[in-house]
């Protein structure tokens, strides 16, 4: 028996020695691994940012790979904001050659590219995607207005006499007698999302700017106006739920009464279960985010580092494969993901400006 | 014999009521926890065993060469790129007629795999001798129609609001009449990357990603925790500064984990310029984390080695460092091995530090050694529940019930080490 607990000890030691060796051969690995990129480059594309873009991104990036005899790129899920950060610290193998982002790339941003040797971006526009606010199907679908759904929301919602109040309403009823009476609970996603932004710019603002007297703050006094419009209520009336879109949902069906916030592509692939409500008497479908009718939309987009074009094989294919009318277009098979396609005219306009890799320039 | 010895009491009573009481307490809360444990299981298992079988549909593919290889070249790559849709989509035809119009075409072509065309390419490369035949073959149905052979697509529901729509599902049946459509050992699962349909997606690349991180971090944590828990219990000194490392030792056991992935970020990544999202620095980082636990856990085995040992060693005129590693070491290493294997079983179900060095990402290609890029199965897990596809809820439960396995296998492996060769004094 005591043998047998030696050897075991010897064993181990043994393996511990490997690893020594192991760790050798592993330096010694990543040392051609660095020496090779300062010779012939990275060989594989490198994508960050947002998580709206990421189902699009990764679904051209699978196609690209599958297709061509370039590596299949990695697209990592950060954030907007963290990709371009990521994006804007440095060119070279060691970051990221391009960036998704649900919102439009920042001026900040572009000087944050700038200082760290990045001038020549492309921007690419990938199309629009709608924030919808549903419910259960079991439930009836709900009508409103932004003006409503801001009430709804809102931390502090006008008194009716030029000033401000708690929000006091508990019942959808109390804000209109029209709608139904039952309790406002909203899920949302929490302030770090791009759906969190791009819904309080556009949903939020839009309601807030219903009533004169806030509109007219917008030029006055802007930090008073951002205090009105961009805070929830916290109270159980908004509910922070998380990241992940697929829990609202399972969470919606659990709960009939409950509304919850998320992007398009969740209703698309859910319509089964949950259904999106009418805002300001448009339907979120396909043709009205596409058209611009449904008011809580926004633009997707990624950039490019041209710099990193030629550089890092397969960029060029991949911008041509993101940008081809089979995937990006009217019928591709982005828009099965969810992704609702600019129009035929705006999609050949954006295409032939990647193609010829144009410059972002922000005005 | 006094009386009272032999009628119960009530002060005895109580104490029987109080002992049995407690008793039930106990069992008490082992069913909760099992119950829940066990409500955990069947939730898991109840969803992510059906990922394990696919549906296959056959169809009769004419391997036309005019269409796969208009040059004739017989280049792998053409072969690969080859136009495979328009096959597929006339053997369907045969079996569902009265299909021409553009829009019912492409519709009755999503009943099978978007990756279908892509798998006929790579079979064919492997065999260009399929060319000119007429062979049929099992392709990949489409993750809507899989869901509906397993029987969860509701059918009664509004059509409008069904992915799968009636026409869809009257050629399904068409199918099936046929027997052409039947259920199959997902094979696909255990053998490729992710993917973002999820009839094609596997865990292969993101097991193996873990498995890379795992050697990374045992062939770095293991050598040093022992080494570190050796010299601190056998030849360090008590004195204040030990005790500052014990301290700290201590309180870094304690660390949330993502802090480890900002140091890895900001040490690895950006100091040391190592690989972004390769198991590499995956598996160091790993190793920063489960090192405390493995120098506790091995400083605790080796506190419970009896003196006896080291003063019989000694007086036998054994030198310090003879004793140590001829007898301490040895009796020490079964229990050291456990805490290392119990530490690593928890790096592997770890995403946070993962999170930080880029190994969350989407990543298609089966990584070959450490510095391949990587995921690992908790942020397979991970990102796969965050997916908008239905598919994606099944492969989910899948990816949970083969991480537990890992872990389970990991553990039974401590539990033997220890039954085997753990010794009593």
């Amino acid at each position: 028996m005591f043998k047998k607990i030696l050897l075991c000890g010897f064993v181990a030691f043994g393996v511990a020695a490997c690893g020594n060796g192991g760790d050798n051969t592993s330096e010694t690995s990543v040392a051609k691994v660095e020496a090779a990129p300062s010779a012939s480059g990275r060989d594989q594309i490198k994508i960050v940012g947002s998580s709206t873009v990421y189902p699009f991104a990764t679904t051209v990036a699978e196609n690209f790979g599958r297709s061509t005899s370039f590596k299949t790129p990695i697209v990592e899920s950060t954030g907007s904001g963290g990709g371009l950060k990521l994006f804007c610290s440095g060119l070279g193998d060691n970051y990221p050659d391009i960036t998704n982002a649900s919102r439009r790339i920042k001026s900040s941003e572009v000087e944050l590219c700038a200082e760290n040797g990045i001038n020549d971006i492309v921007e690419v526009k990938v199309g629009y995607d709608g924030i919808v606010v549903a419910n259960s199907t079991k439930s009836d679908r709900m009508e409103l207005t932004l003006r409503e759904l801001y009430l709804a929301l809102a931390k502090d919602v006008p008194d009716g006499k030029g000033g401000l109040k708690p929000n006091d309403y508990i019942n959808w009823s109390d804000i209109n007698p029209a709608l139904k009476d039952t309790k406002i609970e909203i899920m949302g996603p929490p302030p770090t999302s791009g759906t969190r932004d791009a819904f309080v710019e556009l949903a939020m603002e839009g309601g807030c700017q219903t009533f004169d007297w806030i509109k007219a703050l917008k030029k006055t006094d802007k930090n008073t106006y951002k205090a009105i419009c961009h805070a929830f209520r916290e109270d159980d009336g908004f509910i922070e739920a998380g990241e992940n879109d697929n829990l609202i949902v399972r969470k919606l069906n659990a709960n009939p009464n409950a509304l919850g916030i998320f992007g398009f592509g969740f209703l698309d692939q859910n319509g089964d279960s949950v259904q999106g409500s009418v805002i300001d008497d448009t339907l979120p479908t396909f043709e009205n985010i596409s058209d611009g009718s449904y008011p809580v939309s926004r633009s997707l987009y990624f950039y490019v580092k041209k710099d990193m074009i030629g550089t890092v094989p397969g960029i060029a294919e991949y911008l041509t494969e993101f940008t081809s009318v089979r995937a990006s277009g009217q019928d591709g098979y982005l828009s099965e993901k969810g992704l609702i396609p600019m129009n035929a005219e705006e999609h050949a306009q954006w295409q032939s400006q990647v193609r010829a890799q144009k410059t972002l320039s922000l005005n | 014999m006094p009386d009272y010895l032999l009628t119960t009491s009530p002060q005895m009573a109580k104490r029987h009521a109080r002992h049995s009481r407690f008793q039930w307490y106990g069992r008490i809360a082992i069913g909760i926890s099992i119950s829940f444990m066990l409500l955990m299981f069947a939730a898991i298992f109840a969803r992510g065993t059906g990922a394990f079988q696919k549906t296959m549909i056959a169809v009769d593919v004419e391997f036309t060469e005019s269409v796969i290889d208009p040059n004739g070249s017989r280049a792998e790559m053409d072969l690969k790129q080859g136009n495979y849709k328009p096959l597929i989509l006339s053997g369907l035809q045969k079996v569902v007629p009265g299909v021409t119009e553009r829009k019912d075409r492409n519709n009755l072509y999503k009943l099978v795999s978007g990756g279908a065309a892509f798998d006929l390419g790579e079979r064919v490369a492997a065999n260009p001798d399929m060319i000119g035949t007429n062979q049929r073959v099992w392709i990949a149905a489409s993750s809507e129609v899989d869901l509906y052979v397993k029987g969860k697509v509701d059918v009664e529901s509004d059509e409008a609001i069904r992915r799968l729509k009636d026409q869809d599902i009257a050629w399904i049946n068409m199918l099936q009449d046929e027997g052409r459509v039947k259920k199959k050992f997902n094979r696909v699962f255990f053998t490729s990357g992710d993917s973002r349909a999820p009839e094609m997606a596997g865990i292969l690349s993101a097991a193996l990603g873990s498995f890379f991180s795992l050697l990374v971090c045992f062939l770095i944590a293991f050598p040093l925790g022992i080494l570190t828990a050796v010299y601190l219990e056998e030849y360090a000194k008590k004195n204040r500064l030990t005790n500052l490392i014990e301290v700290n030792i201590n309180n870094l056991a304690a660390v949330p984990s993502i802090v480890f992935g900002l140091l890895g970020l900001a040490v690895f990544l950006n100091f040391f310029n190592l690989p972004r999202s390769t198991p590499l620095v995956g598996g160091m980082v790993l190793a920063l984390m489960t090192l405390p636990t493995i120098i506790i856990a091995s400083r605790s085995i080796l506190r419970s080695i009896p003196q006896s040992t080291r003063d019989a060693a000694m007086g036998l005129g054994a030198s310090k460092t003879q004793t140590t590693f001829h007898h301490v070491v040895p009796l020490a290493m079964p229990g050291m091995l456990t805490g290392t294997i119990l530490g690593m079983a928890r790096a592997l179900g770890e995403t946070a530090p993962l999170l930080m060095i880029g190994m969350v990402a989407f990543i298609v290609d089966i990584p070959k050694g450490v510095t391949d890029v990587a995921t690992s199965l908790p942020v397979q897990i991970f990102l796969w529940a965050d997916s908008p596809e239905k598919g994606f809820v099944e492969l989910t439960s899948a990816a949970i019930i083969v991480l537990l396995v890992f872990l389970i296998l990991m553990n039974l492996f401590a539990v033997y080490l220890r039954r085997r060769l753990e010794r009593r004094w």
